[in-house]
């Protein structure tokens, strides 16, 4: 295991979905923004691509700060999915 | 005398433990003639739901509060800011969230209360679940929620100035 590893976090209806909590994973250097690495986790990840479709509004958060699909993501980074938030 | 204020204080808290035994402190130095506070409780929404659960971000949701509440205190002349937002298993009648501004005046504890229940809503990362009769079930996020939030984004309020 190199260190050009993401840790994912899924939480609420798509932690339960992916039946994960955590991946770490290693994509490919070209894998450069949230979309991108959506995308790679669905196609590499079953659990994931069903996830997505049955959570199709999500919001993501790169190192504990809201992010947008367009966003950078590198090795070393915590990307974290998860549907609309619905507190207060 | 000088003219320089001291920044409004914050506290933010994410806890498991009801809010009813937990009093708010701030607001008699003098200095506040506003205090507005918003309760949120638990609605039994006609007698479907019996129990909500809140998830949340463990890290995140604590510096995205005192994040919102920075960008408050940015915004209006206030004094002091408490946010307070339970998690884990809630009753009906409980209180899932608090949100207390002090202030000299109203109309600015009386914006940034509202400011913050907006933004909270809509950014910071919480979830809640709904126990009824066929089980739990995630809460979906409702556009207007969103839309309450986007209100705030064009540019400072002149009222409360």
């Amino acid at each position: 295991m190199s260190d050009a590893v993401i840790e994912v976090r899924f939480f609420a209806a798509l932690r339960e979905r992916v039946g994960e909590e955590i991946l770490r994973v290693s994509p490919p250097a070209e894998v450069g923004t949230v979309a991108a690495l959506c995308d790679w986790l669905a196609a590499g990840y079953p659990a994931v691509a069903a996830a997505f479709e049955a959570t199709p509004r999500r919001m993501v958060a790169i190192n504990e700060e809201l992010a947008t699909p367009d966003s950078a993501v590198a090795a070393g980074d915590t990307v974290a999915l998860f549907p609309p938030v619905t507190g207060g | 005398m000088t003219t320089t204020k001291a920044p409004a204080t914050i506290e933010v808290a994410i806890t498991a433990e009801p809010l009813e035994d937990r009093p708010s402190g701030e607001g008699r130095d003098g200095r506040s003639g506003a205090e507005v506070r918003f309760s949120g409780r638990v609605r039994d929404e006609s007698g479907r739901v019996q129990a909500l659960f809140l998830e949340h971000y463990p890290g995140m949701t604590e510096n995205a509060l005192e994040k919102i509440a920075g960008h408050a205190r940015e915004r209006w002349p206030l004094n002091a800011i408490e946010i307070i937002h339970r998690v884990g298993e809630i009753r009906i009648g409980e209180e899932i969230v608090r949100v207390v501004v002090w202030a000299g005046h109203r109309h600015a504890a009386f914006e940034a209360c509202a400011f913050l229940m907006d933004i909270l809503k809509s950014q910071v990362p919480l979830w809640k679940k709904e126990l009824s009769d066929d089980g739990w079930h995630w809460v979906e996020a409702r556009e207007r929620d969103a839309e309450a939030a986007a209100r705030w984004m064009g540019g400072p309020s002149e009222r409360a100035r």
